[in-house]
């Protein structure tokens, strides 16, 4: 453990990770929101054709040149995304799909035009697609920060026009805000962390980056502020975790499908757990509510036979209670909760009738209804 | 073209009509991000069938892919349906999270597998004729292997959407409708889940995964455009389809570049081409027929402009040919070209840069005014 502290490089790549989960996560708020989770997805393959360009223009390996080819190509991308969901019949989805494989399909047939061998692609491609966080150097951290800045301060910015686009199109259009520019400087943050990030992590699981961070911050707010930090700091938590497990043992694993098996995991507990949003926790909720219906409705039941059948001194039995319940099975239950909290009252064995307490308790629910 | 040639194209071409089959209902039901969720998950499939039975040629593999596939849907919707997620977060959810799994247990083990990532994701179809490939019963040469299985899987699909189409249109076009007579949506909806998840593994040996995602969107989304009948759309789709692979392996043949990738370029620009030039949808045609209206809508207003100063003292002014742009408040390029086409189509003729009406001409405009007050 204390000797993967000493593995030369790797403050560099848990800065860089960290400070990339956290960009990530708060801009795939947006995206997550505006239900383009998958539009990462498709800029980052649409990366690669302006990858190769620049480097057959440039003729170099700098991250600076290939970062520019990158950030043509996504934005050319996201444009197109846009415009093919704007200007015809084609759905959002299908457009993603084939603006993804097209530009994809194009880089690759680029690819091996420039090595002029059909069959193979070689280890820039599989650089690409995964990604090799291990190799980042101090150089690369601060070009990440260089572009990570300025995002930040410019959602820092539109904040405010941000979340008027994110939640009320049509408000925020009735207002004169220039909507189609807000969603085209949304799509270009985004374009710019994808580029950003797609040396360290990889194609796919910088789609992941995008989307996870905002799903599970999404369970514990309501607030976008608080989410986008949230998101920020599971990304980069997962990041910093990640970088450190794909380390520890001495064959090295992949950095990046380890930080999104963590933050898949993160996603996971807060579905399950998150207070208010979790599935455990409406499950919970469901079965309470259901049950104090039902503690409710057997009790009015005995209060309406008492009522009709001469007064209250005679019981009613349980089987009684049973054949008029619309479910049957947790009647005995719920009597024996009327008991306990004193509400019923066993005249003889087997005989119930509602005590005043029942009666007033009924009372104070149904006085209630067919009320604002 | 050699025989090796032939068969690679064969094979190029069925890859595409089965995926372009099954394309048309996932543009349609909006779900084709599935294919691209799937094309991803199926290498899990792959590794953990790999482990399973220690073959790379065993046909198990292709059972374990095709299940990872239906998997994958599985969870996107239970996720769906848990209602906290949204369905393109679930999908960005799951297929990364599978694919990781696969990466890492690939990498863990990698020392004892020949799994080849790029042959996952451009495929192998150069390799297509080699004698390995081959499937031969009896001592009978049958072609390569992978053109049988794509002949298999057309087939497969074929008779799903010839036996299914009634089922496949109401539940594709009016879900509610469908539950309304009685037939639930959902058994269809698994039928054309297991049908994309089969295409995409074998399409996915041949061609890669990302072009199983091209093909399945591509062609069906440029059929879209082009009609708006289910089965002239199927049919359609798998011509672009064919086209497409057709194009994308003499673009590779001349490149010397990867055929999957050039397939999907040309699929891509043959759904520009659509998108710009369809003859009822396209960029370019909607703009052209909104022109040829503004021009005939224009012609109107001038004959109608000429009926109203008939005859008035001040006609001379007001249907001068020189000052028409500044009564009818139009650009004057525009004033004289629509005056031009007035005169060439006889509407109306001119004396001394007046314009005057001919029969015919007073007859449009009278018939527009008409229309004018009908609506009113």
């Amino acid at each position: 453990m204390f000797e993967s502290l000493s593995v030369p490089g790797l403050g560099s790549v848990i800065a860089g990770t960290a400070m990339l989960g956290f960009l990530c996560g708060t801009l795939g708020t947006f995206a997550v929101l505006r239900k383009q989770s998958l539009m990462g997805d498709a800029i980052s393959h649409a990366c690669l054709p302006g990858l190769i360009v620049a480097f057959l223009l440039f003729n170099s390996k700098e991250s600076w040149a290939l970062m520019l080819g990158a950030a043509i190509s996504g934005t050319l991308a996201a444009m197109i995304i846009l415009g093919i969901s704007r200007y015809s019949r084609v759905k959002e989805d299908s457009s993603l799909a084939i603006t993804l494989s097209v530009f994809f399909g194009f880089g690759l047939m680029l690819l091996t035009w420039v090595q002029r061998r059909p069959d193979a692609a070689q280890a820039g491609l599989a650089r690409f697609l995964f990604g090799q966080a291990a190799t980042l150097l101090d150089r690369d951290v601060w070009l990440l920060a260089a572009i990570a800045i300025p995002c930040l301060i410019t959602v820092f910015i539109f904040w405010k026009q941000f979340q008027l686009v994110c939640f009320d199109r049509s408000f925020a259009q009735s207002l004169g805000f220039p909507v189609f520019f807000i969603d085209v400087l949304l799509s270009l943050l985004l374009v710019m962390v994808i580029v950003a990030g797609l040396e360290t992590v990889g194609v796919v699981l910088m789609s992941a980056l995008l989307v996870a961070p905002a799903v599970a911050a999404r369970q514990w707010t309501n607030k976008l502020e608080i989410m986008a930090l949230l998101a920020g700091i599971f990304g980069a938590f997962s990041g910093i975790a990640g970088s450190f497990l794909s380390n520890i043992g001495k064959t090295s694993i992949p950095t990046g499908p380890v930080i999104v098996l963590l933050i898949t995991l993160i996603v996971l507990l807060s579905i399950l757990f998150a207070p208010a949003r979790g599935i455990v926790w409406l499950q919970f909720k469901h079965w309470r509510d259901s049950n104090v219906l039902q503690l409710d409705s057997v009790l009015s039941n005995l209060v309406n036979l008492a009522k009709e059948h001469s007064g209250k001194q005679n019981g009613h039995s349980m089987a009684m209670l049973k054949g008029i319940s619309s479910n049957p099975s947790g009647v005995p239950r719920s009597v024996h909760k009327l008991l306990e909290m004193g509400l019923v009252f066993e005249v003889d064995k087997g005989l119930y009738i509602p005590t005043t307490k029942g009666e007033e308790y009924l009372h104070e629910k149904t006085s209630h209804m067919g009320r604002p | 073209m050699t025989q090796a040639q032939v068969e690679i194209q064969l094979l190029a071409m069925a890859t595409a009509v089965a995926c372009s089959l099954c394309g048309v209902f996932l543009v349609l039901r909006r779900m084709t991000l599935l294919s691209d969720a799937i094309s991803h998950t199926v290498l899990i499939g792959i590794v953990v069938a790999f482990f399973l039975t220690g073959d790379m040629a065993s046909p198990w593999l292709l059972v374990g892919a095709t299940t990872a596939g239906v998997f994958t849907v599985l969870m996107v919707e239970s996720l769906q349906k848990t209602g906290v997620v949204r369905e393109d977060a679930a999908i960005g959810l799951v297929f990364p999270a599978l694919f990781s799994i696969a990466v890492l247990l690939i990498s863990i083990y990698s020392k004892n597998i020949h799994l080849d990532m790029d042959a996952v994701l451009v495929g192998k179809i150069a390799l297509t004729p080699l004698p390995s490939r081959r499937l031969e019963i009896g001592g009978y040469d049958f072609g390569p292997k992978s053109l049988a299985l794509m002949m298999a899987i057309i087939i497969v699909n074929l008779g799903f959407i010839i036996m299914f189409f009634k089922e496949l249109k109401v539940s594709t076009f009016d879900p509610a409708f469908s539950k309304a007579i009685g037939f639930n949506p959902y058994w269809i909806h698994l039928g054309l889940v297991l049908s994309v998840s089969t295409t995409a593994v074998a399409s996915f040996d041949a061609v890669g995964s990302i072009l199983v995602v091209a093909l399945m969107a591509a062609p069906a989304a440029t059929a879209y455009l082009l009609t708006d009948k289910l089965s002239i759309m199927l049919v359609w789709s798998c011509i672009i389809g064919m086209l497409s692979a057709v194009l994308g392996y003499w673009l590779a043949h001349i490149l010397d570049a990867s055929i999957a990738g050039s397939m999907s370029t040309v699929a891509g620009i043959i759904f520009g081409f659509a998108f710009f030039f369809a003859p009822e949808r396209g960029l370019f045609s909607v703009w052209h027929r909104a022109k040829t209206r503004d021009r005939k809508f224009k012609l109107a207003l001038l004959l109608v402009h000429l009926t109203q100063h008939e005859g008035t003292i001040r006609e001379e002014e007001e249907c001068n040919i020189e000052s028409l742009h500044l009564h009818l408040r139009w650009d004057e390029y525009e004033a004289h070209s629509v005056a031009f086409e007035a005169v060439e189509t006889f509407c109306a003729t001119k004396e001394n840069k007046v314009l005057r009406l001919t029969p015919k001409g007073r007859i449009i405009a009278l018939e527009s005014l008409q229309i004018g007050t009908n609506l009113s």
